[in-house]
Parts: C-alpha cells; sequence; structure tokens
C-alpha cells in the first residue's frame, strides 16, 4: 500500500515547469538545466498538481476522464515516485 | 541516414565580455570583440528560429552575460517564447532588484559561480574582488524565490577545499551544488600545469563530496564530476555532435560546442547569414561528426562507441593534431600516454618560468597559439 494521504495537496516544487512541446509531441518537466519526457498518464497527474487540488480530487478526476476507476493505486505510486524525484511537493 | 533529432538546449553565449579574469576559463583565447557582437534584434532572431525547431532549455552564459544591458529584453522575450531559461553569472554585475526584475521578467533559474569558499582564494583565482557581492547575490536569488544552484569550479589550486565548499552551500541554503572540475579547453588548457588536479586530489575531493551528499540526502542535491583525465573513458561531449546541444557564439557564429570554433577544417556558419534550422540539418559544420562514418581506430570497432561518440573532438585535435582521433582521455587511444605525461608534469608543480594566464583582453592579444 502506498503512504500518500489522500487529503494532501501536491504542488510542482519550485523551479519546476509543466508543459507541452510542439516538437517533440510530448509533454515535458523543465528544471535548471534538465528536462523530463513524460508519459501520457504522468503528464494527467502532473497537470492537476496545482497546489489546489487534493489527492484524493486527482484520482475522482482522472477516473472521471478516462472512465475507469481502480487506477488509485497508479497514481499514488506515480506520486511518491515524482515526490522521490523532487517534483512536487505537498502544500 | 537516420532522422536528425531537433536540439533541445540552445546556448546563448552573449558575451565573451567578463569582469573576472579566472584563468579556467574555457573560452577560446581570441576573445570576441564588443564590437562584432550581435545586437538585440540578432538575439531575438536566435530565439525564436531555435525555439520553433524545438529547444525547450536555453543558457544565457558568456563571458559574463550580465555586461548585456538588453538581458531583460532577452529574457522577457524567452519567456514568452516558453522557453526554460537559466542565467549562469558570475553575480557580478547584478543587485538584488535586477534579479527580482529577472524573476518579473520570467526567468527559471539563476546559477551564481564561486571560485573558492573564502573571500582570498576566491578574489585571487578571479582577478577581482567579486566574492562579498557573490555571497550577497547568492542569497538575494534565494530570497527572490529562485532555487538556489551554485557552481565551484575546481582545479588543482582549490580542490582541497572542497568540504568548506560544500559548507558555505548549506549555509547559503543550496538547492543544487555543481562541483565542476575545470575542463582543458581554451584559457584553462593554456594553464594545464597550474590547474590540473593530482589523483590524490581528484579522490579525496570525490570522498568529501560523497560523504555529504549522503548526510544532505533530500536536502541538497551535489553534482560532482571527475575530471576525464581520471576516468580512463572520455566524456559523451555536449552529448553528442549535433544531437541535443547548439550554441551560438556573441558573434553569431552557430556551434556544435562551445570550443568548436578552435576546430580546423570545420565549415562554420553565422546567423547573420544563414537560419538556424538550416545550419542545424544541412550545414557541412553539423553533420561533421554525425553518425559514425568520420570514427577511426579505435572508436571505429569500440562497443562504447555509442555511449561516448569518441569523445571531445577539440581536445583530441588540441593535443593530438586530429580531431577525428579518439579523445586521448580514453585508455584505448594510441595518444592516452599525452594524459599520462601532463598528470606527471602537473605533479612536478609548474614554475614560475610560466605564470598563471589570467583571462584578459590585454594577454589574448599578447599570447600567441599555443603549443604543448
Amino acid at each position: 500500500m502506498s503512504q500518500v494521504d489522500f487529503m494532501a495537496v501536491p504542488r510542482l516544487a519550485q523551479g519546476y515547469r509543466f508543459q507541452w512541446e510542439e516538437a517533440q509531441q510530448n509533454h515535458v518537466l523543465l528544471y535548471p538545466e534538465g528536462m523530463v519526457q513524460l508519459s501520457d498518464t504522468a503528464a494527467a497527474v502532473l497537470s492537476l498538481c496545482d497546489g489546489e487540488r487534493t489527492v484524493q480530487s486527482i484520482v475522482v478526476e482522472l477516473e472521471e476522464s478516462y472512465e475507469t476507476d481502480g487506477i488509485s493505486e497508479d497514481i499514488t505510486q506515480f506520486l511518491e515516485e515524482a515526490e522521490a524525484q523532487g517534483w512536487i511537493k505537498y502544500a | 541516414m537516420p532522422k536528425i533529432p531537433p536540439p533541445l538546449w540552445l546556448l546563448a553565449e552573449v558575451t565573451h565580455s567578463c569582469p573576472l579574469q579566472c584563468p579556467y576559463c574555457s573560452n577560446p583565447l581570441e576573445l570576441v570583440p564588443k564590437k562584432d557582437e550581435l545586437d538585440t534584434e540578432g538575439w531575438l532572431k536566435v530565439l525564436h528560429q531555435a525555439r520553433k525547431m524545438g529547444a525547450a532549455q536555453l543558457g544565457f552564459s558568456g563571458g559574463e552575460p550580465l555586461v548585456r544591458k538588453d538581458l531583460e529584453d532577452l529574457i522577457a522575450e524567452a519567456r514568452k517564447l516558453g522557453y526554460y531559461s537559466n542565467l549562469i553569472t558570475s553575480g557580478v554585475g547584478m543587485d538584488a532588484a535586477r534579479v527580482e526584475k529577472f524573476r518579473e521578467l520570467g526567468l527559471d533559474h539563476i546559477q551564481v559561480s564561486f571560485q573558492a569558499d573564502d573571500a582570498t582564494l576566491n578574489d585571487y583565482l578571479a582577478g577581482t574582488n567579486a566574492f562579498q557581492h557573490k555571497l550577497e547575490m547568492a542569497r538575494a536569488v534565494k530570497a527572490s524565490g529562485y532555487p538556489m544552484v551554485l557552481c565551484f569550479v575546481i582545479h588543482r589550486q582549490n580542490m582541497h577545499r572542497v568540504a568548506q565548499m560544500l559548507d558555505l552551500a548549506v549555509e547559503l541554503q543550496a538547492d543544487y551544488v555543481e562541483l565542476a572540475t575545470t575542463q582543458f579547453e581554451g584559457w584553462a588548457l593554456a594553464n594545464r600545469d597550474h590547474l590540473l588536479p593530482t589523483l590524490e586530489q581528484v579522490r579525496e575531493a570525490e570522498r568529501v563530496a560523497n560523504v555529504y551528499q549522503e548526510k544532505l540526502k533530500g536536502k541538497m542535491k551535489i553534482y560532482y564530476v571527475v575530471p576525464d583525465y581520471y576516468e580512463n573513458r572520455p566524456k559523451a561531449c555536449v552529448a553528442g555532435w549535433g544531437r541535443v546541444f547548439i550554441a551560438v557564439a556573441p558573434d553569431g557564429l552557430v556551434l556544435p560546442c562551445h570550443s568548436a570554433r578552435s576546430l580546423p577544417g570545420l565549415d562554420l556558419h553565422n546567423v547573420r547569414d544563414h537560419d538556424l534550422a538550416w545550419i542545424w540539418y544541412e550545414s557541412p559544420a553539423f553533420n561533421y561528426f554525425r553518425g559514425e562514418d568520420w570514427m577511426k581506430d579505435p572508436c571505429r570497432t569500440c562497443d562504447e562507441r555509442e555511449k561516448d561518440f569518441g569523445g571531445c573532438h577539440c581536445q583530441a585535435f588540441k593535443l593530438t593534431g586530429d580531431p577525428k582521433n579518439a579523445d586521448p582521455t580514453c585508455a584505448k587511444s594510441p595518444h592516452h600516454y599525452l594524459i599520462e605525461q601532463a598528470i606527471d608534469t602537473s605533479k612536478l608543480n609548474p614554475t614560475s618560468a610560466k605564470p598563471l594566464l589570467f583571462r584578459k583582453r590585454q594577454n589574448s592579444i599578447n599570447i600567441s597559439p599555443i603549443t604543448i
């Protein structure tokens, strides 16, 4: 089981920028002198890490937009990884 | 020929002017004079063209980019275009108000470099009293809400103080610290006997960096780059020629790596005359070391050729006379003995016969091309 608190509010860490790159046809995360190319699912989660939504509401929104349920574990796993990488912080 | 990917990194070397005189500078010995620099329009054109091709990371570098009065205009345009922009600076030429202005205009990151952790050594190496101001600027950068990124260029003359450098980084609440060993290009190569660290220094610095890395896990990231002279394998210079990285020199010359100006037989082009896209995809210079057809032995048959692409061509040229030779830092290179000789020579501790050459216009004019 993941350790992510569903009421926590994630946001991008200071100095990180999330954007669509036309030339790469990919969402990327930019940071000091570096760049990560994101998978579609990673991009979908990060786009909602806006410092306002809780983890719970991110899960609900993504389940609605993908018309599925049971992806909560995937999302929290990704959030754990993103936090470990220093991409996100919790408000 | 496989499809050529677009550049992701644009290095805008907006000027060679610099208030500092660091003898480890990797700029060429012949500095571009101010009168030959691209004007604001010229740089805006570069930013537009590179972004359209796909460049996402932008470095403002030099020289000291703060010398340019139009840096604010370039930063604002970079933000509009969607670049992630990095200012690589000594800190000399800004104050807290200018840092704040950069922030408002959308600059993403400021990297402040230090020559050492204490005023005496720092200012000796910089050739000017800059240390106190650097400290203030590092604090101003942090206070402005930027991630704090510090860079210490390390070499024989300051490498014994890596622990103190990291202590300073902790005090300044750095998020990232780069301990970058001098790369022996340009001025640094002319000063190699003074700057090349000993093996003991390199290993000790590595040990100290590891201790701090462990201690500061999750708080501060430390990057320690072992000098290629001690690695037995070359670095993949600029992640491979014409693959990721495009540099524009102060005069508009477009370079696959920032030292490429020194290579013979390269037909380099200028953004004043050609579109960046043509230069990147079509020009002979950018295609010169793409692929593997140019390779000689031992690179041609080496199973690591897709990892390091033969290493640094500028280093191969400067040390062996032929840029198509394997980078001599590679132990497989038949010229590797040149690296071993350089290490042996520097161990002797150079005499005053060849003094440390500080990077100044006057020295740039006085020196003739160096021979090794």
